[in-house]
Protein backbone atom coordinates (compact mmCIF):
# COMPACT_ATOMS: atom_id res chain seq x y z
CA UNK A 1 0.00 0.00 0.00
CA UNK A 2 2.66 2.45 1.15
CA UNK A 3 4.52 1.52 -2.11
CA UNK A 4 1.33 2.59 -4.71
CA UNK A 5 1.05 5.66 -2.80
CA UNK A 6 4.40 6.23 -3.16
CA UNK A 7 4.19 5.40 -7.04
CA UNK A 8 0.81 7.47 -7.32
CA UNK A 9 2.39 10.88 -5.64
CA UNK A 10 5.96 10.62 -7.47
CA UNK A 11 4.03 10.14 -10.57
CA UNK A 12 1.74 13.55 -9.91
CA UNK A 13 5.48 14.96 -9.32
CA UNK A 14 6.65 13.82 -13.05
CA UNK A 15 2.47 14.69 -13.85
CA UNK A 16 3.14 18.17 -12.99
CA UNK A 17 6.16 18.31 -15.82
CA UNK A 18 3.85 16.98 -18.69
CA UNK A 19 1.06 19.01 -17.51
CA UNK A 20 3.49 22.03 -17.54
CA UNK A 21 4.39 21.02 -20.98
CA UNK A 22 0.96 19.78 -22.29
CA UNK A 23 -0.11 23.33 -21.06
CA UNK A 24 2.84 25.31 -23.66
CA UNK A 25 1.96 23.01 -26.36
CA UNK A 26 -2.11 23.36 -26.07
CA UNK A 27 -1.67 27.20 -25.77
CA UNK A 28 -0.04 27.77 -29.29
CA UNK A 29 -2.40 24.94 -30.77
CA UNK A 30 -5.28 26.87 -29.40
CA UNK A 31 -4.24 29.52 -31.30
CA UNK A 32 -2.54 28.58 -34.47
CA UNK A 33 -4.20 25.24 -35.10
CA UNK A 34 -0.40 23.77 -34.98
CA UNK A 35 1.44 21.51 -32.49
CA UNK A 36 4.67 23.06 -31.50
CA UNK A 37 6.81 19.73 -31.99
CA UNK A 38 9.82 21.86 -30.95
CA UNK A 39 8.56 23.13 -28.11
CA UNK A 40 10.43 20.06 -25.99
CA UNK A 41 13.68 21.38 -27.43
CA UNK A 42 13.17 25.07 -26.41
CA UNK A 43 12.78 24.16 -22.78
CA UNK A 44 16.27 22.24 -23.13
CA UNK A 45 17.77 25.00 -24.72
CA UNK A 46 16.02 27.68 -21.70
CA UNK A 47 17.62 24.58 -19.73
CA UNK A 48 20.98 24.88 -20.71
CA UNK A 49 20.80 28.69 -20.97
CA UNK A 50 20.40 28.29 -16.80
CA UNK A 51 23.03 25.96 -16.36
CA UNK A 52 25.54 28.26 -18.02
CA UNK A 53 24.22 30.74 -15.85
CA UNK A 54 24.67 28.45 -12.37
CA UNK A 55 28.20 27.65 -13.86
CA UNK A 56 28.87 31.37 -14.41
CA UNK A 57 27.95 31.60 -10.29
CA UNK A 58 24.62 32.96 -10.36
CA UNK A 59 23.08 31.69 -7.29
CA UNK A 60 19.91 29.53 -8.28
CA UNK A 61 16.86 31.41 -7.95
CA UNK A 62 18.59 34.73 -9.92
CA UNK A 63 19.24 31.80 -12.70
CA UNK A 64 15.81 30.73 -12.52
CA UNK A 65 14.11 34.00 -12.98
CA UNK A 66 16.46 35.26 -15.42
CA UNK A 67 15.74 31.71 -17.30
CA UNK A 68 12.34 32.35 -17.33
CA UNK A 69 12.69 36.00 -18.45
CA UNK A 70 15.21 35.20 -21.35
CA UNK A 71 13.37 31.83 -22.88
CA UNK A 72 10.14 34.33 -22.81
CA UNK A 73 11.95 37.24 -25.15
CA UNK A 74 13.33 34.43 -27.02
CA UNK A 75 9.70 32.77 -27.71
CA UNK A 76 8.75 35.78 -28.89
CA UNK A 77 11.60 36.98 -30.90
CA UNK A 78 10.94 33.20 -32.80
CA UNK A 79 7.38 34.11 -33.06
CA UNK A 80 8.11 37.47 -34.78
CA UNK A 81 11.01 36.48 -37.05
CA UNK A 82 10.59 32.95 -38.13
CA UNK A 83 6.19 32.64 -37.50
CA UNK A 84 4.72 36.00 -38.65
CA UNK A 85 6.07 35.40 -42.23
CA UNK A 86 4.55 31.91 -42.57
CA UNK A 87 0.80 33.50 -41.29
CA UNK A 88 -0.76 32.08 -44.19
CA UNK A 89 1.68 29.21 -44.94
CA UNK A 90 0.25 25.59 -46.00
CA UNK A 91 -0.14 23.62 -42.81
CA UNK A 92 2.93 20.72 -44.11
CA UNK A 93 5.27 23.93 -44.63
CA UNK A 94 4.63 25.02 -40.75
CA UNK A 95 5.06 21.16 -39.75
CA UNK A 96 8.57 21.17 -41.78
CA UNK A 97 9.99 24.25 -39.97
CA UNK A 98 8.65 22.93 -36.54
CA UNK A 99 10.59 19.72 -37.02
CA UNK A 100 13.28 22.14 -38.71
CA UNK A 101 13.41 23.99 -35.05
CA UNK A 102 13.77 21.07 -33.18
CA UNK A 103 16.52 19.55 -35.01
CA UNK A 104 18.19 23.07 -35.00
CA UNK A 105 17.88 23.89 -31.42
CA UNK A 106 19.47 19.86 -30.29
CA UNK A 107 22.34 20.20 -32.47
CA UNK A 108 23.01 23.42 -31.66
CA UNK A 109 22.62 22.66 -28.22
CA UNK A 110 25.03 19.29 -28.56
CA UNK A 111 27.25 21.73 -30.85
CA UNK A 112 27.87 24.13 -27.90
CA UNK A 113 27.30 22.20 -24.88
CA UNK A 114 28.37 18.71 -25.98
CA UNK A 115 26.01 15.48 -25.96
CA UNK A 116 27.61 14.16 -22.76
CA UNK A 117 25.44 14.19 -19.96
CA UNK A 118 25.56 17.19 -17.07
CA UNK A 119 24.17 16.95 -13.77
CA UNK A 120 21.46 19.73 -13.10
CA UNK A 121 21.10 21.24 -9.19
CA UNK A 122 18.29 21.24 -7.31
CA UNK A 123 16.90 23.92 -5.29
CA UNK A 124 15.23 21.55 -2.83
CA UNK A 125 16.71 19.16 -0.20
CA UNK A 126 17.04 15.77 -1.80
CA UNK A 127 16.68 13.71 1.21
CA UNK A 128 13.23 11.70 1.10
CA UNK A 129 10.16 13.16 3.13
CA UNK A 130 7.27 11.42 4.77
CA UNK A 131 9.10 8.60 5.41
CA UNK A 132 10.35 7.84 1.91
CA UNK A 133 6.90 8.87 0.13
CA UNK A 134 8.10 11.78 -1.97
CA UNK A 135 11.67 13.19 -2.34
CA UNK A 136 12.32 16.87 -1.62
CA UNK A 137 12.66 17.36 -5.01
CA UNK A 138 9.68 15.57 -5.68
CA UNK A 139 7.69 17.98 -3.79
CA UNK A 140 9.79 21.30 -4.60
CA UNK A 141 9.39 21.06 -8.51
CA UNK A 142 5.28 19.77 -8.14
CA UNK A 143 4.70 22.61 -5.95
CA UNK A 144 6.76 24.77 -8.52
CA UNK A 145 5.14 24.30 -11.06
CA UNK A 146 1.41 24.46 -9.59
CA UNK A 147 1.80 27.82 -8.28
CA UNK A 148 3.08 28.49 -12.05
CA UNK A 149 -0.28 26.97 -12.76
CA UNK A 150 -2.10 28.86 -10.64
CA UNK A 151 -0.65 32.32 -11.70
CA UNK A 152 -1.17 31.53 -15.45
CA UNK A 153 -5.20 30.92 -14.60
CA UNK A 154 -5.46 34.10 -12.48
CA UNK A 155 -3.93 35.61 -14.77
CA UNK A 156 -6.04 34.40 -18.15
CA UNK A 157 -8.93 34.49 -15.87
CA UNK A 158 -8.95 38.17 -14.63
CA UNK A 159 -6.31 39.96 -16.19
CA UNK A 160 -7.37 42.30 -19.41
CA UNK A 161 -4.55 41.22 -21.32
CA UNK A 162 -5.52 37.70 -20.53
CA UNK A 163 -8.82 38.11 -21.58
CA UNK A 164 -6.94 39.53 -24.68
CA UNK A 165 -5.32 36.61 -25.67
CA UNK A 166 -8.14 33.88 -25.16
CA UNK A 167 -10.26 36.37 -27.13
CA UNK A 168 -7.78 36.51 -30.00
CA UNK A 169 -6.67 32.77 -29.94
CA UNK A 170 -10.39 31.81 -30.17
CA UNK A 171 -11.61 34.00 -32.49
CA UNK A 172 -8.88 35.93 -34.47
CA UNK A 173 -11.31 38.17 -36.88
CA UNK A 174 -13.77 39.05 -34.42
CA UNK A 175 -10.73 40.14 -32.01
CA UNK A 176 -8.98 42.75 -34.30
CA UNK A 177 -12.70 44.56 -34.75
CA UNK A 178 -12.59 44.78 -31.03
CA UNK A 179 -8.87 46.63 -31.76
CA UNK A 180 -7.14 43.65 -30.37
CA UNK A 181 -3.53 43.67 -31.80
CA UNK A 182 -3.71 39.84 -32.65
CA UNK A 183 -0.61 39.14 -33.74
CA UNK A 184 1.30 40.80 -30.69
CA UNK A 185 -1.06 38.55 -28.48
CA UNK A 186 0.29 35.47 -30.67
CA UNK A 187 3.74 36.92 -30.27
CA UNK A 188 3.18 36.38 -26.21
CA UNK A 189 1.84 33.13 -26.25
CA UNK A 190 4.65 32.02 -27.60
CA UNK A 191 6.62 33.49 -25.07
CA UNK A 192 4.26 32.09 -22.51
CA UNK A 193 4.79 28.90 -23.74
CA UNK A 194 8.60 28.94 -24.24
CA UNK A 195 8.63 30.35 -20.64
CA UNK A 196 6.70 27.57 -18.99
CA UNK A 197 8.97 24.92 -20.77
CA UNK A 198 11.34 26.65 -19.17
CA UNK A 199 10.23 25.98 -15.66
CA UNK A 200 9.20 22.20 -17.17
CA UNK A 201 13.08 21.72 -18.17
CA UNK A 202 14.70 22.86 -15.25
CA UNK A 203 12.57 21.29 -12.83
CA UNK A 204 12.94 17.72 -14.46
CA UNK A 205 16.62 18.17 -15.11
CA UNK A 206 17.81 17.37 -12.06
CA UNK A 207 15.72 13.94 -12.55
CA UNK A 208 16.49 12.98 -15.92
CA UNK A 209 19.97 15.01 -16.05
CA UNK A 210 21.19 17.31 -18.50
CA UNK A 211 21.64 16.35 -21.92
CA UNK A 212 20.69 17.56 -25.74
CA UNK A 213 17.86 14.58 -25.92
CA UNK A 214 16.16 15.43 -22.57
CA UNK A 215 13.05 16.62 -23.78
CA UNK A 216 12.17 13.77 -26.19
CA UNK A 217 10.46 11.50 -23.82
CA UNK A 218 9.34 14.48 -21.74
CA UNK A 219 7.15 15.87 -24.78
CA UNK A 220 5.73 12.49 -25.94
CA UNK A 221 4.13 12.35 -22.22
CA UNK A 222 3.09 15.63 -22.90
CA UNK A 223 1.67 14.98 -26.22
CA UNK A 224 -0.21 12.26 -24.01
CA UNK A 225 -1.49 14.13 -21.39
CA UNK A 226 -2.61 17.06 -23.60
CA UNK A 227 -4.96 14.51 -26.13
CA UNK A 228 -6.22 12.69 -22.83
CA UNK A 229 -6.94 16.30 -21.59
CA UNK A 230 -8.46 17.82 -24.87
CA UNK A 231 -5.97 18.85 -27.40
CA UNK A 232 -8.08 22.30 -27.48
CA UNK A 233 -8.38 22.60 -23.60
CA UNK A 234 -6.06 24.02 -21.52
CA UNK A 235 -7.35 22.81 -18.54
CA UNK A 236 -7.81 19.66 -19.59
CA UNK A 237 -4.36 19.62 -20.75
CA UNK A 238 -2.99 20.02 -17.08
CA UNK A 239 -5.39 17.38 -15.92
CA UNK A 240 -4.23 14.84 -18.66
CA UNK A 241 -0.75 15.72 -17.91
CA UNK A 242 -0.73 14.53 -14.54
CA UNK A 243 -3.16 10.91 -15.33
CA UNK A 244 0.03 10.69 -17.49
CA UNK A 245 2.06 11.36 -15.27
CA UNK A 246 0.77 8.81 -12.69
CA UNK A 247 -0.23 6.08 -14.88
CA UNK A 248 3.20 5.90 -16.91
CA UNK A 249 4.44 5.25 -12.87
CA UNK A 250 2.03 2.95 -12.00
CA UNK A 251 2.33 1.02 -15.26
CA UNK A 252 6.19 1.21 -14.84
CA UNK A 253 6.00 -0.39 -11.61
CA UNK A 254 3.25 -2.61 -11.81
CA UNK A 255 2.83 -3.69 -15.45
CA UNK A 256 5.86 -3.55 -17.68
CA UNK A 257 8.62 -2.15 -16.10
CA UNK A 258 10.60 1.01 -17.08
CA UNK A 259 11.99 -0.35 -20.39
CA UNK A 260 8.26 0.54 -21.75
CA UNK A 261 7.38 3.13 -20.36
CA UNK A 262 7.71 5.18 -23.08
CA UNK A 263 6.34 3.27 -25.18
CA UNK A 264 3.35 3.56 -22.82
CA UNK A 265 2.62 7.13 -24.26
CA UNK A 266 2.44 6.50 -27.79
CA UNK A 267 -0.38 3.78 -26.60
CA UNK A 268 -2.52 6.44 -25.04
CA UNK A 269 -1.94 8.51 -27.83
CA UNK A 270 -3.16 6.32 -30.24
CA UNK A 271 -5.96 5.03 -27.57
CA UNK A 272 -7.26 8.50 -27.38
CA UNK A 273 -7.26 9.37 -30.77
CA UNK A 274 -9.15 6.08 -31.62
CA UNK A 275 -11.51 5.80 -28.99
CA UNK A 276 -12.18 9.39 -28.41
CA UNK A 277 -10.56 12.19 -30.43
CA UNK A 278 -11.49 15.02 -28.58
CA UNK A 279 -9.91 13.68 -25.21
CA UNK A 280 -11.89 13.89 -21.69
CA UNK A 281 -12.28 17.83 -21.80
CA UNK A 282 -12.20 18.34 -25.65
CA UNK A 283 -14.61 19.71 -27.69
CA UNK A 284 -16.04 17.50 -30.46
CA UNK A 285 -15.78 19.59 -33.55
CA UNK A 286 -18.76 19.16 -35.75
CA UNK A 287 -18.47 20.62 -39.45
CA UNK A 288 -21.00 21.16 -41.85
CA UNK A 289 -20.28 20.01 -45.20
CA UNK B 1 -24.97 67.23 -41.94
CA UNK B 2 -20.87 67.02 -42.54
CA UNK B 3 -19.95 63.50 -43.33
CA UNK B 4 -18.22 61.41 -40.75
CA UNK B 5 -16.91 58.88 -42.93
CA UNK B 6 -16.62 59.59 -46.97
CA UNK B 7 -15.68 57.16 -49.02
CA UNK B 8 -14.09 57.98 -52.85
CA UNK B 9 -13.47 55.91 -55.79
CA UNK B 10 -13.26 53.10 -53.04
CA UNK B 11 -11.77 49.85 -54.92
CA UNK B 12 -11.49 46.05 -53.18
CA UNK B 13 -9.98 43.39 -53.76
CA UNK B 14 -9.54 39.59 -53.06
CA UNK B 15 -6.85 38.51 -53.76
CA UNK B 16 -6.18 40.28 -57.13
CA UNK B 17 -9.75 40.05 -58.25
CA UNK B 18 -11.50 43.45 -58.33
CA UNK B 19 -14.75 43.58 -56.10
CA UNK B 20 -15.33 46.92 -55.55
CA UNK B 21 -15.12 49.06 -58.67
CA UNK B 22 -14.87 52.54 -57.48
CA UNK B 23 -17.93 53.87 -54.71
CA UNK B 24 -18.13 57.02 -53.46
CA UNK B 25 -20.59 56.89 -50.84
CA UNK B 26 -20.87 58.83 -46.78
CA UNK B 27 -22.28 58.83 -43.98
CA UNK B 28 -23.61 61.59 -42.48
CA UNK B 29 -22.41 62.71 -38.40
CA UNK B 30 -25.07 61.86 -36.46
CA UNK B 31 -26.95 60.06 -38.92
CA UNK B 32 -27.95 56.88 -40.47
CA UNK B 33 -27.27 55.53 -44.19
CA UNK B 34 -27.59 52.29 -45.47
CA UNK B 35 -26.30 50.01 -47.91
CA UNK B 36 -28.97 47.96 -49.75
CA UNK B 37 -28.17 45.15 -52.86
CA UNK B 38 -29.01 41.95 -53.72
CA UNK B 39 -27.10 38.73 -52.44
CA UNK B 40 -23.55 39.25 -53.98
CA UNK B 41 -23.74 42.67 -54.59
CA UNK B 42 -20.73 43.69 -52.26
CA UNK B 43 -22.80 44.92 -49.26
CA UNK B 44 -20.23 43.36 -46.59
CA UNK B 45 -17.64 43.63 -48.59
CA UNK B 46 -18.09 47.54 -48.50
CA UNK B 47 -18.13 47.06 -44.64
CA UNK B 48 -14.62 44.75 -44.41
CA UNK B 49 -12.99 47.44 -46.87
CA UNK B 50 -14.01 49.87 -44.36
CA UNK B 51 -12.00 48.38 -41.46
CA UNK B 52 -9.51 47.00 -44.20
CA UNK B 53 -9.98 43.60 -43.68
CA UNK B 54 -9.01 43.34 -47.53
CA UNK B 55 -7.11 45.20 -49.64
CA UNK B 56 -8.09 48.42 -50.83
CA UNK B 57 -7.54 51.61 -53.08
CA UNK B 58 -9.65 54.69 -53.36
CA UNK B 59 -9.78 56.99 -50.24
CA UNK B 60 -11.78 56.45 -46.90
CA UNK B 61 -12.13 59.65 -44.86
CA UNK B 62 -13.19 59.43 -40.98
CA UNK B 63 -13.61 62.58 -39.26
CA UNK B 64 -11.82 64.18 -41.87
CA UNK B 65 -8.46 62.03 -41.46
CA UNK B 66 -7.23 59.86 -44.29
CA UNK B 67 -8.13 56.04 -42.85
CA UNK B 68 -7.32 53.78 -45.69
CA UNK B 69 -3.92 53.10 -45.00
CA UNK B 70 -4.47 52.25 -41.40
CA UNK B 71 -4.25 48.45 -40.04
CA UNK B 72 -7.70 47.15 -39.01
CA UNK B 73 -7.08 47.56 -34.93
CA UNK B 74 -5.99 51.67 -35.75
CA UNK B 75 -9.01 52.22 -37.23
CA UNK B 76 -11.32 50.46 -34.71
CA UNK B 77 -9.20 52.55 -32.09
CA UNK B 78 -10.37 55.70 -33.95
CA UNK B 79 -14.12 54.86 -32.73
CA UNK B 80 -15.90 52.33 -35.33
CA UNK B 81 -17.13 49.53 -34.16
CA UNK B 82 -18.01 46.77 -36.94
CA UNK B 83 -20.88 44.14 -36.19
CA UNK B 84 -19.99 42.07 -38.79
CA UNK B 85 -21.77 39.12 -40.70
CA UNK B 86 -21.73 36.19 -38.76
CA UNK B 87 -22.10 37.99 -35.32
CA UNK B 88 -18.48 37.59 -34.48
CA UNK B 89 -19.42 35.57 -31.25
CA UNK B 90 -16.28 34.80 -28.72
CA UNK B 91 -18.27 31.32 -28.32
CA UNK B 92 -16.01 30.41 -25.52
CA UNK B 93 -16.65 33.29 -23.47
CA UNK B 94 -19.12 34.71 -21.05
CA UNK B 95 -21.70 37.15 -22.37
CA UNK B 96 -19.71 39.54 -19.82
CA UNK B 97 -16.23 38.79 -21.32
CA UNK B 98 -17.52 39.27 -24.14
CA UNK B 99 -18.48 42.80 -23.52
CA UNK B 100 -15.35 43.26 -21.60
CA UNK B 101 -13.43 42.26 -25.09
CA UNK B 102 -15.65 45.26 -26.80
CA UNK B 103 -14.03 47.34 -24.30
CA UNK B 104 -10.70 45.98 -24.29
CA UNK B 105 -9.30 49.14 -25.71
CA UNK B 106 -10.59 51.89 -23.69
CA UNK B 107 -8.92 52.60 -20.52
CA UNK B 108 -11.25 54.93 -18.32
CA UNK B 109 -13.51 55.16 -15.54
CA UNK B 110 -16.55 54.73 -17.46
CA UNK B 111 -16.61 51.12 -18.14
CA UNK B 112 -18.61 49.72 -15.71
CA UNK B 113 -21.03 52.37 -16.11
CA UNK B 114 -21.66 51.28 -20.04
CA UNK B 115 -21.46 47.64 -18.93
CA UNK B 116 -24.94 48.68 -17.59
CA UNK B 117 -26.23 50.91 -20.39
CA UNK B 118 -25.65 48.52 -23.08
CA UNK B 119 -27.82 46.24 -20.83
CA UNK B 120 -30.04 48.81 -20.30
CA UNK B 121 -30.66 48.22 -24.02
CA UNK B 122 -30.84 44.39 -24.22
CA UNK B 123 -32.20 43.60 -20.49
CA UNK B 124 -31.96 39.80 -21.85
CA UNK B 125 -28.23 39.83 -22.22
CA UNK B 126 -27.83 41.18 -17.80
CA UNK B 127 -29.46 37.71 -16.69
CA UNK B 128 -27.58 35.75 -19.02
CA UNK B 129 -24.12 37.50 -17.98
CA UNK B 130 -22.43 35.03 -16.60
CA UNK B 131 -23.32 31.93 -19.14
CA UNK B 132 -21.22 31.10 -22.30
CA UNK B 133 -22.27 33.11 -25.44
CA UNK B 134 -21.89 30.29 -27.18
CA UNK B 135 -24.91 28.95 -25.79
CA UNK B 136 -27.43 31.88 -26.47
CA UNK B 137 -29.60 32.00 -29.41
CA UNK B 138 -29.45 33.90 -32.97
CA UNK B 139 -31.30 36.68 -31.81
CA UNK B 140 -29.15 36.89 -28.31
CA UNK B 141 -25.86 36.61 -29.85
CA UNK B 142 -27.23 39.77 -32.13
CA UNK B 143 -27.80 41.93 -29.18
CA UNK B 144 -24.29 40.88 -27.83
CA UNK B 145 -22.39 41.44 -31.30
CA UNK B 146 -24.22 44.93 -31.23
CA UNK B 147 -23.30 45.34 -27.33
CA UNK B 148 -20.21 44.31 -27.61
CA UNK B 149 -20.09 47.04 -30.54
CA UNK B 150 -21.36 49.86 -28.10
CA UNK B 151 -18.62 48.92 -25.31
CA UNK B 152 -16.34 50.95 -27.49
CA UNK B 153 -17.98 53.80 -26.71
CA UNK B 154 -17.73 54.82 -31.05
CA UNK B 155 -18.39 57.37 -32.92
CA UNK B 156 -18.96 55.02 -36.16
CA UNK B 157 -21.18 51.71 -35.98
CA UNK B 158 -20.95 49.03 -38.80
CA UNK B 159 -23.87 46.98 -38.73
CA UNK B 160 -23.77 43.74 -41.05
CA UNK B 161 -27.39 42.70 -41.94
CA UNK B 162 -28.92 42.79 -38.16
CA UNK B 163 -31.88 41.12 -38.92
CA UNK B 164 -30.17 37.82 -40.70
CA UNK B 165 -32.07 34.88 -39.81
CA UNK B 166 -34.09 36.41 -36.72
CA UNK B 167 -38.01 36.27 -36.41
CA UNK B 168 -39.89 39.27 -37.36
CA UNK B 169 -40.76 40.35 -33.96
CA UNK B 170 -36.78 40.13 -32.68
CA UNK B 171 -35.55 41.97 -36.31
CA UNK B 172 -37.87 44.96 -35.19
CA UNK B 173 -36.95 45.20 -31.87
CA UNK B 174 -33.32 45.43 -32.89
CA UNK B 175 -34.30 48.02 -35.37
CA UNK B 176 -36.34 50.14 -32.36
CA UNK B 177 -33.19 49.93 -30.22
CA UNK B 178 -30.91 51.07 -33.57
CA UNK B 179 -32.88 54.07 -33.96
CA UNK B 180 -32.56 54.50 -29.66
CA UNK B 181 -28.83 54.23 -29.37
CA UNK B 182 -28.64 56.71 -32.71
CA UNK B 183 -30.74 59.16 -31.09
CA UNK B 184 -29.59 58.79 -27.57
CA UNK B 185 -25.48 57.99 -27.75
CA UNK B 186 -25.11 60.80 -30.89
CA UNK B 187 -23.42 57.15 -32.52
CA UNK B 188 -23.42 57.36 -36.60
CA UNK B 189 -24.60 54.08 -38.47
CA UNK B 190 -23.82 52.53 -41.77
CA UNK B 191 -26.28 49.94 -41.94
CA UNK B 192 -26.12 46.85 -44.28
CA UNK B 193 -29.47 45.23 -44.88
CA UNK B 194 -31.40 42.61 -46.71
CA UNK B 195 -34.49 43.77 -45.37
CA UNK B 196 -34.89 46.91 -47.85
CA UNK B 197 -37.99 48.09 -46.43
CA UNK B 198 -36.94 48.08 -42.43
CA UNK B 199 -34.20 49.90 -43.42
CA UNK B 200 -35.10 52.50 -45.87
CA UNK B 201 -37.34 53.39 -42.78
CA UNK B 202 -34.51 53.75 -40.55
CA UNK B 203 -31.96 55.51 -42.60
CA UNK B 204 -31.40 58.76 -43.54
CA UNK B 205 -29.58 58.40 -46.62
CA UNK B 206 -29.47 54.94 -49.15
CA UNK B 207 -27.28 53.86 -51.66
CA UNK B 208 -28.00 50.62 -53.85
CA UNK B 209 -25.26 48.64 -54.92
CA UNK B 210 -25.04 45.93 -57.71
CA UNK B 211 -21.86 43.71 -58.24
CA UNK B 212 -19.66 45.87 -57.00
CA UNK B 213 -21.19 49.28 -57.75
CA UNK B 214 -23.28 51.87 -56.74
CA UNK B 215 -26.25 51.94 -58.97
CA UNK B 216 -28.50 54.81 -57.29
CA UNK B 217 -27.86 57.22 -54.33
CA UNK B 218 -30.40 59.37 -52.41
CA UNK B 219 -32.37 60.34 -49.22
CA UNK B 220 -34.23 56.97 -47.77
CA UNK B 221 -37.42 58.27 -47.84
CA UNK B 222 -37.36 59.40 -51.92
CA UNK B 223 -35.91 55.87 -52.65
CA UNK B 224 -38.86 54.03 -50.69
CA UNK B 225 -41.31 56.28 -52.44
CA UNK B 226 -39.82 55.39 -55.91
CA UNK B 227 -41.85 52.67 -57.19
CA UNK B 228 -39.95 51.64 -59.85
CA UNK B 229 -36.84 51.41 -57.92
CA UNK B 230 -38.23 49.06 -54.92
CA UNK B 231 -39.79 46.58 -57.73
CA UNK B 232 -36.39 46.54 -59.90
CA UNK B 233 -33.92 46.34 -57.12
CA UNK B 234 -35.20 45.89 -53.68
CA UNK B 235 -38.49 43.38 -54.61
CA UNK B 236 -40.97 44.47 -52.29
Amino acid sequence: MESLLHQVLSGLATGSIYASMALALVMIYQATHHLNFAQGEMAMASTYLAWSLIDAGLPYWAAFVLTIALSFAAGVALERIVLRPLTNAPVLSLVIVFIGLLVIFNSVAGWIFTYTIKTFPSPFPTQPLFGGLLSGHELGAMSVTLIMLLLLYLFFRYTRLGLAMRAAAQNPVSSRLAGVRVGWMLALGWGMAAAIGAVAGMMIAPVVFLDPNMMAGVLLYAFAGALVGGIDNPMGAVVGGFIVGVLENLAGAYLIGTELKLTLALVVIVGVLVVKPSGLLGRVLVSRV
Amino acid sequence: MPALLEANALRAYYGARPVLHGLSFSVPEGGIATLLGANGAGKTTTLRALCKMLRVEGEIRFAGQRIDHRSTEQIVRLGIAHVPDGRGTFVDLTVEENLKVGAITRRDREIAGDFERAYGYFPRLKERRRQQAGTLSGGEQQMLAIARALMLRPRLLLLDEPSFGLAPLLVEEIFRIMRQINQQEHVSILLVEQNASLALDLADDAYLLETGRLVLSGKAADIAKAESVRRSYLGY
